[in-house]
């Protein structure tokens, strides 16, 4: 247990240290994604204002809050992309890290997490100048907060584990794109990331409990905006612990036959 | 014409070399669609809830897709794949084989790269435009057209001398990568009409990025809201970021001082 500690530990200063030298190329960055919660959140405050003032439950106040919150979970969302397994499984990259006592995974869970530390510090000047400009309506209850805070990184473990999963598709065949494309295309629509999902017709919102998208990104939001039962709070909680154990599963057993399917030599 | 001859050279090179990776053109049909899919599917949800925003209706709306869709394969194509290339090779040095070249430096960057695939998007655009124009009982009208076709050149050429002077920031800051995803985020903003932006962001789009000029004034022309005005400001805003690109270029190109290729 301890070597693992010790390893997230090193592994995640080095992370810090590594993207602390690039402020300018992270803010760049970030304000690239800014961009597109913006603009929905631009265009949902224009149907509520339309509405007579809310819509799907959502007054503009509260969209800008849903908006705002957003960017940060989305930083929390960014993880090792499949297009980073397909060039580390073709060109060889993987060799190095096969070499380590440890699982590479260990290697992306704790470096991403570095990296998020100075994404979140990096991003509260600009959520502070976005709230300046939007004017969030946000009024987060202390259990609604610590369950926020627990989420947003359960958030970025079950995303990290699909993301993981499906690069890993990588070892089998490298035409992977199409299936890539395909799978952030239901990510945008069943995790809450393109409108607050109450905004969705019934059967995606029913459709959107048994996927994990939502619970990677769509739940701590709703948590910390929209007033949750503790009931439910507790249920999404629940429902993201399950995710997590049940991909730890199924990414363990996956990467049992995959590996085997790994032939690169050097790297 | 020597430039054109150089042009269309390097455009059949481009061709040519497009099509040994003709998979390609699959996954970019796909790309495509997906695109236009979960584009469409904004739409509706809006208009599940109202019939009209901020003054655009469903089928304008549409109009504004496909115009967005259309200038999004232009900028694929033929502008982002130069400037990027660009971008690598001011920061690695070898720039100086397309400066040693008995050629126009600005226009031979400009035309290097060409990605033949990407016309899916064109194509689709005009299909999304056309469905959108037939839904807005639209009558061919010489001078909508004209107005059209004019704004949609001016700006591409806009898009085009925007990308350029980012990437000659890369003379000075040398790692200016970031700034294209910066400008993917923001084109598709252009997804909507800027006027529902609230002020301070619409003019950012008109004036800063030309997203504005780029979408929203072609679409105008073909829905009958381009007013003259709009069109011969578009016109002096498409000569005067020209020259102001020629000369960031220019500055820029005298401070590069690669020698390592």
């Amino acid at each position: 247990m301890k070597r693992y500690f010790d390893f997230y530990a090193s592994m995640m200063r080095m992370s810090v240290l590594e993207q602390w030298q690039y402020p300018v190329a992270n803010y760049f960055y970030m304000i690239g994604m800014l961009a597109e919660p913006v603009i929905y959140m631009v265009v949902w405050s224009a149907v509520a204002n339309q509405q007579g003032g809310s819509v799907g439950g959502y007054t503009p106040g509260s969209l800008a809050a849903y908006y705002i919150v957003w960017t940060l979970v989305r930083q929390m969302n960014i993880a090792f992309t499949p297009y980073g397994w397909e060039w580390r499984i073709r060109q060889g990259r993987l060799s190095m890290s096969l070499m380590r006592p440890i699982h590479p995974l260990h290697e992306d869970v704790a470096f991403f997490a570095g990296w998020k530390v100075v994404m979140i510090v990096l991003w509260i000047p600009l959520a502070l100048a976005l709230s300046f400009f939007f004017k969030p309506d946000l009024h987060p209850t202390l259990l609604e907060g610590i369950i926020f805070f627990v989420s947003i990184w359960m958030a970025y473990l079950i995303r990290t584990i699909t993301l993981s999963l499906l690069g890993m598709v990588t070892f089998w065949t490298t035409r992977v794109s199409a299936l890539f494309e395909l799978y952030f295309a239901a990510e945008l629509i069943f995790s809450g990331r393109l409108v607050p999902l109450s905004l969705m017709p019934e059967w995606v919102q029913q459709a959107a409990w048994f996927m994990p998208f939502r619970w990677a990104f769509g739940f701590p939001i709703e948590a910390l905006v929209s007033s949750m039962t503790v009931n439910d709070l507790f249920a999404g909680l629940g429902m993201q612990l399950a995710w997590v154990f049940f991909g730890i599963l199924v990414v363990s057993q996956v990467w049992k036959v995959a590996i085997r399917q790994f032939s690169a030599v050097g790297g | 014409m020597n430039g054109l001859k150089l042009a269309a050279n390097y455009l059949r090179i481009g061709i040519m070399n497009e099509f040994q990776y003709r998979a390609n053109l699959y996954i970019q049909i796909l790309q495509t669609f997906i695109a236009l899919g979960t584009g469409l599917i904004g739409l509706s949800l809006v208009f599940d809830q109202v019939d009209q925003l901020g003054g655009w209706g469903k089928a304008d709306l549409l109009a504004v897709m496909g115009v967005f869709t259309i200038m999004g394969g232009v900028i694929r194509a033929a502008i982002q794949p130069n400037m990027e290339r660009l971008m690598d090779e001011i920061r690695e040095g070898t720039l100086d084989y397309a400066l040693t070249k008995p050629a126009d430096s600005q226009l031979l960057v400009s035309v290097r790269e060409f990605r033949l695939w990407t016309l899916v998007d064109i194509v689709v655009g005009v299909i999304v435009l056309l469905v959108a124009l037939s839904q807005l009982n639209w009558r061919v009208d010489a001078w909508s057209v004209l107005g059209f076709l004019s704004s949609l050149v001016m700006g591409a050429l806009m898009t085009y001398c925007f990308w350029l002077i980012i990437t000659s920031t890369a003379f000075w800051f040398i790692r200016v990568n970031e700034i294209a995803n910066l400008f993917e985020g923001l084109y598709a903003a252009g997804r909507w009409p800027v006027t529902i932006y609230p002020n301070w962001l619409r003019y950012g789009l008109t004036f800063l990025v030309p997203v504005a000029f780029a979408v929203t004034v072609p679409a105008s022309a073909l829905t009958g809201r381009l007013t003259l005005q709009t069109w011969l400001g578009a016109l002096a805003l498409t000569a005067t970021l020209f020259v102001v690109a020629r000369m960031i270029w220019r500055t820029g190109l005298k401070n590069y001082s690669g020698a390592s290729a």
